[in-house]
């Protein structure tokens, strides 16, 4: 990714504090457009957290406070003027555990566009429910059972159901937080190759602790520990030569 | 003594498993070197019972070849290694190679001996230089091989550097063989010999170096293949952060 790409969103200082404790302690980076990034590090050390504040899920938690600014195209996602349902279409997310609603396969995928008014007609309905499952490459898999319950599908079907569910209100970015981690090597497969799609139009970012799916998705990689960056750059270099002794240890599996 | 940077894994067989390449590529080293040193005493006493001696013993390096080969491919597939891991596991599968084919050279100046049938044997003045040569060579291949066991860029750099000596023996002795040629037909059999053994020596030489690229590769990071000497030197003195 080089560093001409326009900055689609921009972290400064963040901190996340849970009641007196603070998880992050201030986080700066750029998440470029139209790239695929992932955060890895150990349990607890604040990738799930900083995803989590790039769409405002964190304000669902509570005692849970927020400060520096983090900006979406230029815009702090802060701003009370802002509308918080809005800036979670434009930055969706897909969970660790697939969780289509109890709904028909088309109800799950129709159910945002609805909320968001971006259909009038039944027709534009089924237009969109078609382009986004088809670009979830679940098209030909659930084309003749749309009317049946998304729960029905398989573990790999049911998390592209989702990442199609968050395509049908035209986001920008994608948040995904370990999203393959239930899934079979076949299933987290056919899932890479869709990320690998969908970042010609979207921006990826994604939690993950199988550190090779970030080696084969990502076009970079940022590591956290015990609440901070320590290092951000190009999954290649990260993999193979990494700077920093604390990466290095983790990637490797030793004990630093 | 292996470096320790090896170890420190929470899987104590992965630390045994990369210690292993390692452990087996030297014994390999040490095998070639052995088989070098007799090529050149073979040579130089015309002693033809160690020079056979030397071309069967070129199929055990080769077995380690394959032995290595597999235990890395195996170190691959299933611990998919990373950063520093990956580039000890990658620099001695490249390092194998290297040293297999200084294996093949050393033979080569074995059969240079055995091939000849005329009796006629080079000078003591001819002798001595390849000798001269020989030594050199062998001396920076075993400096080589220690700078990739101790994991020392610095030393690398060093040892590659004696290459150009090396090179320019070579030509020297090449030069030598030519005009003796020239000068009587009747040598051209025995300064073909001494050719052979020199562009032998030279390409040990090579290979020498090639091991200590894989080593400030290992150290470093950087790919520094085709690098000139200024580039390496770069390399070799950024420090990590």
């Amino acid at each position: 990714m080089s560093n001409s790409a326009a900055v689609k969103i921009s972290a400064k200082d963040v901190k996340v504090f849970y009641g007196e404790n603070e998880a992050l302690h201030g986080i700066s980076m750029d998440v470029y457009e139209n790239e695929v990034i992932s955060f890895i590090g150990p349990s607890g050390c604040g990738k799930s957290t900083f995803l989590r504040c790039m769409n405002r899920m964190n304000d669902t938690i509570e005692h849970c406070r927020v400060t520096g600014s983090i900006t979406l195209d230029g815009r702090d996602i802060h701003d009370p003027s802002l509308d918080v349902v809005q800036l979670r279409a434009q930055v969706g997310m897909v969970f660790q555990k697939p969780n289509p609603f109890p709904k028909s396969i088309y109800e799950n995928i129709a159910y945002g566009p609805k909320l968001h008014g971006l259909a009038e007609r039944k027709a534009d309905l089924d237009d969109i429910v078609e382009s986004s499952l088809r670009r979830a490459g679940l098209w030909n898999e659930v084309k003749d059972r749309l009317d049946q319950p998304g729960t029905g599908l398989s573990g790999g079907q049911q998390q592209r159901l989702c990442i199609a569910r968050s395509i049908a209100v035209s986001p920008e970015v994608i948040l995904m937080d370990e999203p393959c981690s239930a899934l079979d090597p076949i299933a987290t497969s056919i899932i890479e190759e869709l990320i690998d799609e969908l970042k010609q139009n979207f921006t990826i970012v994604i939690v993950t602790h199988n550190m090779q799916q970030a080696a084969r998705v990502s076009d970079r990689t940022a590591f956290f520990h015990l609440g901070n960056l320590i290092e951000i750059g190009n999954t290649n270099d990260l993999f193979t030569n990494p700077q920093q002794k604390r990466t290095e240890d983790y990637i490797t599996g030793r004990y630093g | 003594m292996l470096n320790n940077k090896i170890g420190g894994h929470y899987s104590q067989a992965y630390d045994d498993e990369l210690r292993q390449a390692v452990e087996r590529l030297l014994a390999m080293a040490t095998l070639a070197q052995q088989q070098l040193s007799d090529a050149m005493t073979a040579f130089i006493n015309a002693d033809r019972a160690l020079a056979k001696q030397v071309k069967q013993g070129d199929r055990t390096v080769n077995n380690f070849e394959v032995d290595i080969d597999e235990h890395c491919l195996d170190i691959l597939a299933r611990r998919q290694p990373a950063a520093t891991d990956l580039r000890l596991v990658l620099s001695v599968l490249k390092s194998v190679n290297d040293i297999e084919r200084i294996g093949d050279l050393a033979k080569r100046i074995a059969k240079a001996l055995l091939k000849d049938e005329s009796g006629n044997r080079p000078t003591e003045a001819q002798l001595a230089q390849l000798n001269t040569m020989g030594a050199k060579v062998q001396q920076m291949l075993a400096r080589a091989i220690t700078a990739f066991e101790q994991m020392d860029a610095d030393t690398a750099l060093a040892v590659l550097r004696e290459d150009k000596a090396i090179d320019d023996d070579y030509a020297q002795i090449m030069q030598h063989s030519l005009s003796s040629m020239m000068d009587d037909a009747s040598q051209i059999g025995v300064s073909l010999q001494i050719s052979q053994v020199a562009k032998a020596l030279e390409r040990v030489g090579d290979h020498a170096r090639n091991i200590c690229q894989h080593t400030i590769f290992l150290c470093k990071g950087r790919n520094v293949a085709h690098l000139t000497d200024d580039e390496l030197q770069q390399v070799v003195e950024k420090r990590r952060d």
